[in-house]
């Protein structure tokens, strides 16, 4: 294996990201732009921030290698990843912009009122970054031991220090340019291959995928199982994408709930112009490389698909094309939630500490950033490798049935309460953690119960939808006094002169 | 802070640029406060806003949601040809993604109307 396209390709990126982001820096000096880049982000240059962090590795890596091994099922995927940017500008969007809150917490404490439900929102936001960054931290790992051989602890290593570098000294500001840049260079690490790749394959007399009809047909096995295992994962990935705590925050650095509505037409144009790439990939790996499937290595197909295909100088520069576009797509996400994650305990934990000597908002946001780095780094390095679409699929899950139902019943029903919007987070969140927990115990699954707890979101978001809404109606005399009043600033346009407090 | 003393009409303000916020107008729109004429407001916005959100959703279930469904009832469909592309492949993979644009350009076009349509009768309502 030669590994000089790998290293160059890792050095590039790394270097591109740090140059960007510390040139960035030139613009960042207020807590407000660490926090949100003071809010003037223009829509093209956000819609760009925003699938740059979105396309994470399991888009990058993970689609392509569960079309190879699951077939056209995995198609759902992608499709509702990109649907769930749907369900966000219908639902939340502008509304979400106009609240003028920082971070999920901050929402839902000017909403309701209530330090408790700010606490187990802070709570949550900390498990779904957490549980998403894990993946991110373990495919680095991978795609570094694919490609150049090094260990597998080399590649969380490399990206939690970048991202941890970019972080803390530039904040919201500079991360925005980086990820802005990634997402082109995701793009073209994909596209181009993928030409060459299809001009091979033209070349070589169009051979047809192995593996039969199963594999090219949707519910080919399975049965209602199957079907229902489709469905649970389209209502995860279509409500989740709303609740990811890096994608929300991302809403805040828009100029006004317009702008938000706008920034996220164009990241369904974006995201419906990447995936259509990865499933390529996988269709091709079904011809050229089906002994990855088998190996159990499907996740490395995008990395080692043009060697396999490729020979020679050409092959070698696109697996550092690849790679580097891999590469970018760690160190975007987990810059995106370690963003987001940082946010909320520096200002919920570290921020609120009754010492005698209170943390400045940008010191508190650097020592949270540390924090949020460390803990899913160690924890990668330790814990086994669940797959990193299938781990990226249950952070999904927890968030569609914590946050969806808060965001959506917060910004549309009058009558929502505190209590209620406690009860509905943490019955929807316990179900998932024991789905989650069931899962991860249960080696090889059989029968209704562990298809039921592997793909949980189809019970767990009506789940916590009804006692969120069952547990507001019981406590009617705990709807917050503004409510009439915060729904007005939320859905009226910023060209009205309200009282924006 | 800069607003010129009465007393010394000729000191010099120095303007580094536009005012920042527009001053409030007299009569602030009703929907500012709980009056009822303001709840009355806000809750039609609220409701056409939320027709057509529920309207795209909708759609979206009808075009999109249905075709597992589909898939499961009429296996056949799975092993057509069309364009040289298994059916659910030239579904899925490709002609969702601009129905989805599609979509999304429907919704902000109309919710972009609404707005306006509701800052038109609240500053209606004030004159």
């Amino acid at each position: 294996m030669n590994a000089a396209p790998g290293v160059v390709a890792v050095a590039l990126v790394t270097l591109a990201t740090l140059l960007i982001g510390t040139w960035g820096l030139r613009f960042s000096r207020t807590t407000s732009d660490f926090f949100v880049a003071s809010r003037t982000v223009r829509p093209t240059l956000n819609a760009s921030a925003i699938g740059g962090e979105y396309l994470s590795a399991a888009s990058f890596l993970g689609v392509a290698g569960l079309v190879l091994a699951f077939g056209a099922d995995m198609l759902w995927y992608p499709v509702g990843w990109t649907a769930g940017y749907l369900a966000l500008l219908v639902l939340v969007a502008a509304p979400l912009r106009r609240s003028g809150a920082y971070t999920l917490p901050d929402f839902a404490e000017a909403r309701l009122g209530s330090r408790g439900v700010r606490a187990v929102c802070s709570l949550m936001v900390v498990a779904v970054g957490w549980l998403y960054l894990l993946p991110q931290f373990q495919g680095a790992g991978i795609t570094l031991r694919s490609t150049t051989g090094a260990p597998t602890w080399v590649g969380p290593v490399i990206v939690g220090a970048v991202v941890l570098a970019n972080v803390t000294s530039g904040g919201m500001r500079s991360i925005t340019f980086v990820q802005a840049f990634q997402y082109w260079l995701k793009l073209t690490a994909l596209l181009v291959p993928a030409v060459v790749l299809l001009s091979v394959w033209a070349g070589d007399g169009q051979p047809h995928p192995v593996g039969g009809d199963g594999w090219s047909m949707p519910l080919a096995a399975g049965g209602g199982q199957g079907l229902y295992l489709t469905y649970s994962l389209i209502v995860a990935t279509f409500l989740g994408t709303m609740g990811l705590p890096h994608v929300v925050v991302r809403f805040y650095t828009n100029p006004d709930g317009r702008a938000a509505r706008r920034t996220t037409l164009v990241v369904l144009a974006l995201l419906g112009l990447f995936y259509l790439l990865p499933p390529v990939y996988g269709a091709l790996g079904r011809v050229y490389a089906p002994e990855l499937a088998a190996s159990g290595r499907s996740d490395a197909l995008v990395l080692e698909l043009p060697r396999i295909m490729v020979d020679g100088l050409a092959g070698e520069v696109l697996t550092g094309l690849v790679t580097a576009g891999a590469f970018a797509a760690f160190l975007s996400t987990s810059s995106g939630l370690s963003i987001a994650v940082a946010g909320v305990l520096g200002q919920d934990l570290i921020g609120r500490v009754p010492a005698g000597r209170r943390l400045g908002g940008v010191a508190a946001f650097r020592l949270g950033a540390v924090l949020a780095v460390i803990v899913p780094c160690t924890v990668a390095l330790a814990a086994p490798n669940l797959g990193v679409a299938r781990a990226v699929g249950l952070a999904f899950a927890m968030a569609a049935s914590t946050f969806c139902p808060l965001l959506v019943l917060g910004i549309w029903w009058r009558r929502l309460t505190g209590p209620g919007a406690v009860a509905g987070m943490l019955a929807g969140g316990v179900c998932c953690s024991v789905a989650i927990g069931w899962t991860l115990l249960t080696p090889d699954p059989s029968g209704w119960a562990d298809t039921l707890m592997a793909q949980p979101a189809a019970w767990t978001v009506p789940l916590a939808l009804v006692a969120m809404i069952g547990v507001s109606l019981l406590t009617p005399a705990r709807v917050p006094g503004g409510a009439g009043r915060f729904l007005a600033r939320l859905h009226a346009p910023e060209t009205l002169d309200l009282d924006r407090g | 802070m800069n607003t010129p003393d009465p007393g010394n009409p000729r000191e010099r303000v120095r303007v580094t640029g536009p005012p920042r916020r527009r001053t409030p107008s007299a009569v602030r729109p009703p929907i500012d406060t709980e009056t009822r004429l303001g709840g009355m407001y806000l809750r039609s916005l609220l409701r056409e806003q939320l027709r057509l959100a529920a309207g795209v959703l909708l759609a979206l279930a009808v075009l999109v949601g249905s075709l597992p469904l589909v898939f499961h009832l009429a296996p056949g469909l799975s092993s057509a040809q069309v364009l040289g592309l298994p059916l659910p492949w030239l579904l899925l993979g490709v002609l969702v993604y601009p129905l989805l644009l599609g979509l999304g350009w429907v919704f902000v076009r109309r919710a972009e109307r609404n707005e306006r349509d509701f800052a038109d009768l609240v500053r209606g309502a004030d004159r």
